[in-house]
């Protein structure tokens, strides 16, 4: 029975289209073709054809669309080669029956196969490509295409009544045992439309597909790279696309465009604004955006220029200054440059680029290759020594794999799941080629505001692997598919037939399982190993002297009561207290008492549990006592005078607590926990910390905290960790208790109620974050990838429970997880691997969910086109994952070194395999150009740093946060995005919800970006800094800070007041709109020259040099002098 | 033809490394499992952690007595392991029981493939070594008519009645009823 309920969870966008099925008219379908229309059914990608789309013909930027030389594609279809000219023939065959009908029925997705192909497309689909039509036959009757489906359309409407289904069902007997009436007899009826009657007689009448499917059960044949077809459709639609026409369907765009075109068509939520990435990529010949670059420059730099002439506004400038000129754009045409004001003309780099080391200057084997007359923007090599605005305008977005667009349009959105290469290399030696790291970074549990959910009796999976159905799947024929991780046939289960969004039967795969690559399951019982339990929330509070001086008591239990209500949860959430110091107090909350009970139980080396039946409570019901108790909590201990910290056997007290249940345990500690079981000793010798000498005590000093943290998990109790103190607690050995629990930690260095309101604020918005956010309780997470690929490392907070399982205990929207990955067997007979995550938890309301993501990748076999998929941001996220692992388990020093030599490998075997011209300069693919600047941010990283003062526990949270927060936000904790915004305007702006936010452009971190009269913004992730220059202009200083003169804006300050000047608007719409893009609060610090912040504001300025480390221009040089050795 | 007490070291070593390779064999197995995911990586450890350290000081035991009996070459071969083995034991992660394996990091796929190749090396080794035992056993029970001659006293830690002596008890108990 499939009760196939379809909803989104918040009733918006896609989950519209579900519950709406039955109803929709055509017309909406126009809108998510992805999604609802069922146009793209991705049935089956044909290894053999696949290989079309390979390396060189992934580029394809002729403009003679080669779909419909059908006779040419023969040979293609045998011959298994790479660098092949794009041969698309085959595969538009494959999923023309879905595609086609609706294509009439909705214009847009014609755009983009039609708008190349749609005169070649019967005709050569008619001959050599009949075989290949996989299922839905109906439509791929090449007569009938049209009429079949233009009632088809019209029928789903119409035949929403049972009566007028059940002829159909009865029809339809032959292929299904069961008539569909019986397996939906919900409510509306089900309507089955007729045609679905045409879709079952026809196979048997057409030349059976089932023979022809077998080998080669790809499509693969999704039509070029042009944009998603959401677009406009009357502007695509005009079929025979003028060479080098804007439109992109037509000649498809290296995958970069690709991205850009995409996003400005169909505006993805997650595709960028065109612009940002035109600026710099664009100056590929190919996509024309000549006027985007020399604009943006304009824009920004002239001003800079100007304002930077008349003074160094800071010392560091000097730097630059004395560089060779070789570093200024010598290779440009414009005048030399002076050596005082080194980056003033920046204007045209990006032209300059385009003609220096343009195509003509590339390996010649590289351009023969892809038979293409240039090669794709990634690979567009650049000499890092010249150019030096590197940045884009905007931040950088993930790269797009070059999938067959149809394929790419559902893949898995990359702020959930990402690889560090988006072509998968097919082989381990290749992999080692290129000596990039290949791995996945994931945030299974992030909150989206699209997510399919589905109710159903059966999920449908791979029997032999397991794997979930998705939208990478192939279906053979209607009544079996073929799994894309192991290859097994499976069979299509009866239920899986009835389609839910459009409640019509037979259309496996227009089901949303096979439409979507992210999609949530309600998990039937046979998914719960026991009753799903209830939401659990124990908080364990310190309560000796030092913890109530900081004051973070009061906050807390402010906090707690006024989210009170919004603790995820149902009628039977539970929660319950204990506080410590040298002894343990538990609180009896139960029902009927008139006021909270405190019992004390002080023999904490033999810890037992005073009450076990009343101390974790219904909130519901004891309501009023938990508030009482919260209100007096902050005074209860005001007087104490007790120091000593009894945190393990708080810990060991919590756990028998929990243990029956499982849940969350929230820890507050302040001090280095000092009695019982767990104590540790200070090992931090403040000395030390600016030693450029190996930094000790990186790992646990006891496995106390570890082997507890394997317990809770073990009993699914996830342990979070607020460390709030001015001293070294040894979060080393600390944080293993969150770290093996699937916790998470959270730092507040130097928290205290008076002295650090920053910190504060930060706290509490945190803290209601943390209590209000989603959390899944008793979960598990399994990554299973293509046979042949194999997980080699996870990164995160978790416990690996087998090899590709991990253990979590909880898990919250804002865990990152990173994965590395080797290949255990080659995967030349491959197109295309896939990765599936699936994520099965409790949900607070004691629902078993399973999220499942699932990414499609291509494989490719030369070097270059590994270079060419890149993804910076990600390997520079997971080479610092690795870093970590290496601090801890060898030494600092040997972690650095690793860093530095993964881009001297890289890149030095870019320049050997890769490049054939040997040309001077330190040469990088335009796709890994940022790589050696996010390594040296990486090196002067809080983290890895050596010879600037870091505390101890300082360096660990930034290790465990490279570890566990996902990439989009551990990108800002290594290299800081930059800003100006004195002169914020409203040109380019976004408009959100009518607010509308500026978008200045990223600046390099330099100082010699910085200039007196300006007043900067520095985004580092976690805390934001607003340095005003010494003569910032007055006008900014009163309409925005609201005060007089530089000289009068106080110390401290870390509030934008809220006045009513357009100036002010736009900053703090600014500030808030980069606030409100991740989950945690980052604290603002208004900075100037003399603030004491302003250390660690000149500290981010990464691309200069400091005491202890390189400039970015030296340690460019450095690779130099590594890779020509 | 005399029983020395080399020869019961050899003897000794022989079963010990019959042992032995039944925990190389042991281990193997138990991170095959591991790798097959049959096992939790906490049980495992747990299975595992209390041999390691019997295993080690059986072979330390045994290169005790090679040296007691003065036998330099068996031990020069052993030296080897015997220094993995400290070296192994020095750096093991933190841990309060005894043993090697956290259960933590053993999933990690670089670890785990170490300890395998671990296995079959201690594997091959004890095998090795179990023949070379078994060769040494009978080479010193009989030793070549020379060797009495020619044999060095000064290494020798036990006197020639001694020696005689020691091996009177496992001569059988009919010979002395015959004397």
């Amino acid at each position: 029975m499939s009760t196939a309920g379809v909803n989104s969870q918040n009733g918006t966008g896609t989950g519209q289209t579900y519950a709406n099925g039955p109803t929709q008219a055509p017309a909406s379908l126009h809108q998510v073709p992805g999604i609802g229309s069922g146009m793209t059914h991705q049935p089956a990608y044909n290894p053999l054809q696949a290989k079309a789309p390979t390396p060189p013909g992934l580029y394809p930027y002729q403009p003679v669309p080669s779909f419909n030389s059908s006779p040419s594609a023969q040979p293609l279809l045998s011959s298994p080669l790479v660098g092949r000219p794009p041969s698309h023939t085959p595969p538009l065959s494959a999923s023309p029956g879905p595609r086609l009908p609706h294509g009439h029925a909705t214009p847009p997705p014609l755009a983009a196969a039609a708008a190349v192909s749609s005169s070649s497309y019967y005709p050569s689909s008619q001959h050599s490509m009949a075989p290949t039509w996989q299922f839905n036959t109906v439509p791929q009757l090449p007569g009938s295409v049209a009429p079949a489906n233009v009632p088809f359309r019209g029928t789903v409407g119409n035949h929403v009544n049972p009566p007028a289904s059940l002829p159909a069902a009865t029809s339809s007997a032959p292929f299904s045992s069961t008539p569909p009436p019986l397996n939906n007899p919900q409510p509306p009826g089900p309507g089955i439309p007729p045609t679905s009657m045409h879709g079952y007689t026809q196979p048997g009448l057409a030349p059976s597909p089932g023979n022809f499917m077998s080998p080669h059960t790809y499509p693969h044949g999704r039509p070029g790279f042009g944009p998603p077809p959401t677009g406009p459709p009357p502007a695509m639609k005009p079929t025979p696309p003028p060479p080098g026409a804007p439109v992109t369907s037509a000649t498809p765009p290296p995958p970069k465009a690709d991205a850009h075109f995409g996003g400005a068509v169909n505006s993805l939520p997650h595709n960028e604004p065109i612009f940002q990435e035109g600026d710099i990529e664009c100056p590929g010949a190919l996509t024309g955006n000549g006027p985007h670059a020399p604009n943006n420059f304009n824009h920004v730099d002239n001003k800079m220029a100007g304002q930077t002439q008349p003074g160094p506004p800071n010392r560091h400038v000097g730097h630059y200054p004395s560089l060779p000129p070789g570093y200024q754009n010598t290779s440009h045409a414009g005048p030399p440059m002076h050596p005082p004001q080194p980056y003033t003309q920046p204007t045209q780099p990006y032209q300059q680029s385009l003609s220096g080391p343009g195509p003509a200057q590339l390996s010649p084997s590289l351009a023969a290759m892809s038979l293409q007359s240039s090669t794709p923007e990634a690979l567009r090599v650049v000499n890092l020594l010249q150019e030096r605005n590197l940045l884009p305008p905007t931040a950088v977005s993930a790269p797009t794999p070059c999938l067959p667009q149809d394929l790419q349009k559902i893949n898995c959105n990359p702020e959930v799941f990402r690889s560090t290469l988006t072509s998968i290399p097919q082989s381990q030696s290749l992999l080692n080629k290129a000596k990039m790291p290949l791995g996945l970074l994931l945030h299974p549990f992030k909150d989206l505001s699209q997510l399919p959910v589905v109710t159903s009796s059966t999920i449908v999976r791979c029997r032999s692997c397991r794997t979930y159905i998705n939208p990478f799947v192939s279906f053979l024929d209607q009544r079996r598919w073929k799994c894309n991780l192991c290859y097994r046939v499976n069979d299509v289960p009866e239920e899986f037939m009835y389609n839910p969004v459009s409640r019509s039967y037979g259309e496996p795969h227009k089901r949303p399982e096979v439409q979507n690559a992210t999609i949530e399951f309600i998990a039937p019982s046979e998914y719960m190993l026991r009753p799903p339990q209830p939401a659990v929330y124990l908080f364990v509070l310190d309560v000796s002297h030092n913890a109530v001086e900081t004051g973070y008591l009061t906050v807390f239990c402010q906090s707690l009561l006024e989210n009170i209500n919004a603790l995820p949860g149902d009628s039977r959430t539970k929660v319950g207290f204990i506080t410590f110091d040298s002894t343990i107090h538990f609180y009896n909350l139960q029902e009927g008492l008139s006021q909270p009970q405190m019992l004390i139980v002080s023999d904490i080396e033999e810890i037992f549990l005073p009450t076990p039946d009343s101390l974790l409570v219904n909130l519901n019901e004891c309501k009023e006592l938990v508030q009482d108790l919260l209100k007096s909590l902050p005074n209860l201990f005001l007087k104490t005078m007790e120091t000593q910290s009894a945190l393990g056997s708080a810990l060991q007290a919590a756990f028998k607590l929990l243990s029956p249940t499982g849940g969350r345990m929230s820890v507050f500690q302040t001090q280095l926990p000092n009695l019982g079981m767990g104590a540790l000793q200070s090992r931090e010798d403040p000395n030390q910390r600016a030693s450029a000498k190996d930094i000790q005590h990186l790992s646990p000093a006891t496995d106390f905290y570890k082997k507890l943290a394997l317990d809770c998990s073990g009993q699914q109790v996830a342990v979070d960790l607020f460390l709030l103190s001015a001293q070294y607690c040894d979060l080393a050995s600390l944080g293993c208790i969150s770290r093996y629990s699937a916790g998470s930690v959270y730092h507040y260095p130097s928290y205290h109620q008076q002295h650090n309101p920053a910190q504060v604020e930060r706290f509490q918005k945190d803290l209601k974050r943390y209590l209000t956010r989603k959390i899944g309780f008793e979960a598990v997470m399994r990554i299973r990838c293509t046979k042949g690929l194999s997980i080699h490392t996870f990164h995160g907070n978790f416990f690996v429970r087998s090899t590709d399982l991990l253990s979590l205990p909880n898990v919250n929207p804002d865990a990152g997880f990173a994965v590395q990955m080797s290949i255990e067997e080659n995967l030349d007979d491959m197109q295309v691997v896939s990765f599936q995550a699936a994520l099965l938890y409790t949900s607070s309301k004691g629902e078993r969910r399973i999220r499942v993501h699932t990414l499609c990748l291509p494989v490719v076999s030369s070097l270059s086109d590994i270079f060419a998929g890149a993804d910076v941001q990600a390997i520079t996220g997971l080479l610092a994952c690795m870093a970590v692992d290496r601090s801890v388990t060898a030494s600092l020093s040997d972690a650095r070194d690793a860093m530095t030599n993964a881009v001297i490998d890289s890149l030095s075997s870019y320049r050997h395999s890769v490049l054939t011209i040997q040309q001077p300069g330190l040469l990088a693919p335009a796709c890994l150009r940022l790589f050696p600047l996010y390594i040296l941010a990486l090196l002067k990283q809080r983290a890895f740093r050596t010879g600037t003062s870091t505390r101890l526990d300082d360096r660990v949270f930034a290790m465990y946060q490279l570890k566990y927060q996902p990439l989009a936000y551990s990108v800002l904790l290594i290299h800081p995005a930059l800003y100006r915004v004195d002169d914020l305007t409203d040109e380019g702006a976004l408009n959100i919800s009518e607010r509308t936010i500026p978008q200045p452009r990223l600046l390099q971190l330099s100082v010699e970006k910085l200039s007196r009269e300006g007043a900067f913004l520095m985004d580092a992730g976690t805390v934001m800094y607003l340095w005003i220059g010494r003569n910032c202009h007055s006008n900014f200083l009163t309409q925005v800070l609201g005060v007089p003169s530089c000289s009068s804006v106080p110390e401290n300050l870390y509030l934008l007041p809220e006045l009513d000047t357009a100036e002010s608007q736009r900053t703090r719409a600014f500030v808030g709109w980069l606030r409100d893009q991740r989950p945690f609060f980052p604290s603002l610090h208004i900075i100037k020259d003399e603030s004491q912040l302003k250390p660690h504001f000149m500290q981010n300025m990464i691309e200069d040099r400091t005491e202890s480390a390189l400039s970015y221009y030296e340690f460019l040089l450095h690779l130099q002098q590594q890779i020509s050795k | 033809m005399a029983f020395t007490f080399a020869a019961f070291c050899y003897m000794l070593a022989l079963l010990l490394t019959a042992a032995l390779i039944f925990f190389a064999i042991w281990h193997i197995i138990a991170f095959d499992e591991l790798k097959t995911d049959y096992k939790n990586p906490i049980d495992q450890c747990n299975t595992l952690n209390p041999l390691v350290l019997p295993e080690y000081l059986i072979h330390f035991f045994f290169c005790v007595m090679f040296f007691c009996a003065a036998e330099w070459l068996t031990l020069f071969l052993n030296l080897p392991l015997l220094a993995y083995h400290v070296w192994r034991y020095m750096s093991r992660p933190v841990m309060s029981c005894p043993g090697l394996y956290d259960p933590t990091t053993i999933m990690n796929a670089d670890i785990l493939a170490y300890c395998q190749k671990e296995g079959w090396c201690k594997l091959a080794f004890y095998l090795l070594s179990f023949f070379y035992y078994l060769y040494g056993y009978v080479s010193v029970s009989e030793p070549p008519p020379a060797r009495s001659q020619v044999q060095p006293e000064p290494f020798v830690l036990w006197t020639q009645t001694e020696r005689k002596q020691f091996s009177f008890n496992f001569i059988p108990s009919s010979l002395t009823f015959v004397r």
